[in-house]
């Protein structure tokens, strides 16, 4: 394991998913905005949620990249292709399991079954994320490929 | 089977769906799991395929019915010779707190019969027809699990305490005698996302009856409005409250699709989307009369659903900001009484309709003026509609009433054109959003009124119009008293009032939305009728003429006081999409324009203005 290469790479990926997916809010592909959402787990304020939430994305991300290096270590494949396997995997993932389960974790997101009451809250994500945008699990895997293969291709084990 | 008519059918929903029941006790229009979706039962639109669910007594009967107290539980009373048949339909609903601590369905419509006096015989007849009864789907007894209708991954089940036989492919039919004080239940439920959740019978089922009876009259108890017309305002509140879909706020137009503005026409279109126009004066009610947390839910809807087509704002959008797909044609279906072709989806959608910046803007600075807040993206969006404004509203487009003809220079348009620009520098004045070019916006506001002014106004007829240099007049021009651009009370706008009349009027209180109406053979809009009764209460008459027009409009709901887009002006019936939520909000506005006036009159004081004070309170809610 080599520390200094995950720390730099596994940032950088981090980076560069977090603009993907801010690059597909601005293109109009996806209204999923995740740092926003995670942002607005600790407070309801927009602008504040999204600061603290980019904070908690990229540290996440961080941790998240371990996870691809112990891949890369087990499987020994350190290549781009296995990165955006790894990455394809865990974006299918994030989007069929984790988006739908959302609304019970989150405490200020709506679920396909709120109502009558209304609360301000988030709409909820729905399977594959489309309630944000038909387009969002492309936006979302893509970003996750993406993330793997900076991983697979630039981390060096020694 | 003799098709119901518009004005026979009650809603009955639970803020993400709905369904409407005939007097005959037939649910003939139900979609799950959303009011977009496929349906299940659509025998309002073909009675012979389309699918539905009757409950009613062997023997010809008397019906009356009506919902329980302000509350969305709806009771249809048969009188039959032998006995007195009751039958309550809902869709349960539990509060958030309560669905912590008891699983339930995603979707149940519950039906209970029950003889209340002498002894009665019913029976039931279920036909369920997926996808606008394009299938013919597969039943299956469960034993005491009910009878499970399977459509891919869509689960229906029908439990009962009372006698359900399968018979034939796909109907389920039972009959049962009832002597006074029995009962019988009747669950279905929708699931898709999990193992079906199948409520008990029973107690429970008078249990749900208690709670969603309670949670609607409560709710309605927060409804400010204490004036003469307090029975029909909460009756339109609620209507308005089951159209909107709770997860995101959005408001649907109308639950339906494809009833007919002309029985045996083609004027049929799909109502089961977000039309943006509706903003300012739905949230406009919802803040007057009490429930800021919808209008906030519906605002927040408008500015962060809507966002994948910024700056540009479609004309609707589905309830999490879709675009529709395109407009398909059900061939397979006969359409209401004969009335065909039957739409689903909408091709409104592409339309480029200018009056949507100003309703969107004003509907944000009615929130503002009651202390919501903006965050950066959403004043970077205001700011990106002012612009749009300034560089658009020279153009020709659709307009309000969405002619599927060439775009044409519609006055309301500019109108709204200019309530952009006007309540962007009231927000900036207010200093809730900054960096505007205000020189640049004044300059555009200044400009539009000039237009108007000179060339929206036909000197000759002494009338606004229509279309800038026409001579034809439009409903839609007593909202320059709404918007503010103009004084209802000012020569103009009283003269508009009188050529309105005197071109649009159908009826007494009748009016058409526009002068096309007339030839297309459509019927006098519910809407417009209420905004002419609103214009007088405004100052544009006396406040007994507005009372005497808006008592009259009163008149033509159905017994439970359910409006649809339109009324017949040689029966007085319904027509079009049904209930609609614009015709509400209509009918919700005239009454609270009639209460001002009256307490101003009271007070011999002088008639507020539609603009509220600017009143700024601490507030929670960020837009």
């Amino acid at each position: 394991m080599n520390w200094g290469s995950w720390l730099i790479w596994g940032f950088a990926a981090t980076v560069i998913l977090t603009t993907v997916m801010s690059g597909s809010q601005g293109l109009g592909l996806t209204r999923m905005n995740l740092p926003y959402m995670l942002g607005t787990i600790f407070t309801p304020n927009r602008d504040r949620a999204k600061v603290y939430g980019v904070a908690l994305h990229l540290l996440n991300g961080w941790i998240f990249s371990l996870v691809y290096v112990a891949a890369l270590h087990a499987s020994g494949l350190f290549t781009w292709w296995f990165g955006a396997t790894v990455g394809l995997v865990h974006g299918a993932f994030v989007i069929t399991v984790a988006m739908p389960i959302l609304p019970g974790m989150h405490p200020r997101m709506a679920s396909e079954i709120q109502g009558p009451t209304v609360v301000r809250q988030l709409e909820p994500p729905g399977f594959l994320g489309r309630n944000y945008g038909i387009r969002t699990p492309i936006s979302a895997l893509a970003a996750h490929v993406i993330f793997g293969a900076i991983l697979g291709a630039f981390y060096s084990p020694w | 089977m003799e098709p119901s008519r518009i004005q026979d059918y009650a809603i009955i929903g639970d803020c993400r769906s709905a369904a409407l029941v005939s007097r005959g006790g037939s649910m003939d229009w139900l979609c799950w799991p959303r009011y977009e979706s496929p349906s299940l039962f659509a025998a309002i639109l073909d009675p012979a395929i389309g699918g539905h669910w009757k409950i009613s007594p062997t023997v010809p009967a008397r019906t009356t019915r009506r919902y329980v107290d302000a509350s969305n539980v709806l009771v249809t009373e048969f009188e039959t010779p032998a006995g007195l048949l009751r039958l309550t339909d809902l869709m349960p609903v539990f509060s958030e707190e309560e669905k912590k601590h008891v699983l339930v369905p995603e979707h149940e419509v519950l039906r209970v019969v029950e003889c209340v006096r002498g002894e009665a015989e019913f029976e039931v007849r279920f036909e369920p027809r997926p996808n606008y009864g394009r299938r013919e789907p597969r039943l299956r007894s469960a034993r005491g699990l009910g009878i499970r209708v399977e459509d891919g991954s869509h689960l229906y089940t029908l439990r009962s305490d009372g006698p359900l036989e399968i018979q034939g492919h796909a109907m389920v039919v039972g009959r049962a005698r009832l002597g006074a004080g029995e009962r019988r239940h009747f669950s279905l439920t929708y699931d898709a996302h999990g193992p079906a959740v199948l409520p008990p019978l029973g107690t429970h089922s008078e249990e749900a009856i208690r709670r969603t009876t309670a949670w609607w009259r409560q709710w309605a108890s927060r409804c400010t409005y204490d004036g003469p017309y307090r029975e029909q305002v909460i009756r339109s509140l609620l209507i308005l409250k089951l159209l909107a879909y709770a997860p995101s706020g959005a408001i649907v137009a109308a639950p339906t699709t494809s009833l007919p503005e002309r029985i045996g026409g083609d004027l049929n279109w799909d109502y089961r989307f977000c039309w943006i126009r509706d903003a300012s004066l739905t949230v406009h009610e919802l803040l007057n009369l009490g429930y800021p947390d919808e209008a906030a839910a519906f605002v927040g809807w408008l500015l962060h659903g809507t966002r994948l087509t910024r700056p540009r704002i479609q004309v609707l959008y589905d309830v999490y900001g879709e675009l529709p797909q395109r407009e398909e044609l059900l061939g397979h279906l006969k359409g209401h009484r004969g009335s065909r072709p039957v739409r689903i989806r909408n091709a409104a959608a592409g339309q480029l309709q200018l009056d949507t910046y100003g309703e969107v803007i004003d509907a944000v600075a009615q929130m503002c003026r009651r202390g919501a807040t903006l965050d950066l993206e959403t004043k970077s969006m205001l700011r990106q509609f002012g612009q749009y404004a300034c560089e658009n509203w020279q153009r020709p487009d659709e307009g309000i009433w969405e002619p599927r003809t060439a775009p044409q220079h519609h006055t309301h348009s500019r109108v709204l054109c200019w309530t952009a620009l006007d309540r962007l520098l009231e927000l900036h004045q207010m200093g809730v959003l900054s960096r505007l070019p205000t020189a640049k916006f004044e300059e555009n506001r200044r400009l539009i009124r000039r237009d108007v002014e000179d060339r929206s106004w036909n000197s000759s007829l002494q009338t606004y119009t229509q279309v800038q240099g026409g001579s034809t007049v439009d409903a839609s021009l007593f909202l320059l008293g709404w918007y503010g651009f103009a004084n209802p009370s000012d020569a103009r706008m009283r003269a508009t009032f009188q050529r309105i009349r005197e071109r649009l009027e159908v009826a007494p209180g009748l009016l058409y939305r526009h002068e096309e109406s007339r030839a297309a053979g459509e019927g006098a809009f519910g809407i417009c009728s209420f905004w002419a009764a609103e214009h007088l209460a405004r100052g544009g008459g006396s406040l007994d003429e507005a009372e005497e027009w808006f008592e009259r409009l009163l008149s033509y709901g159905n017994d439970l006081g359910i409006f649809a887009e339109e009324i017949d002006p040689s029966t007085g019936e319904p027509l079009g999409n049904v209930p609609q939520a614009f015709t509400h909000v209509g009918l919700i506005s005239a009454a609270l324009a009639i209460e001002e006036r009256r307490r101003a009159t009271t007070k011999m004081g002088s008639v507020d203005q539609r603009r509220p004070p600017i009143e700024r309170r601490d507030s929670e809610v960020h837009l």
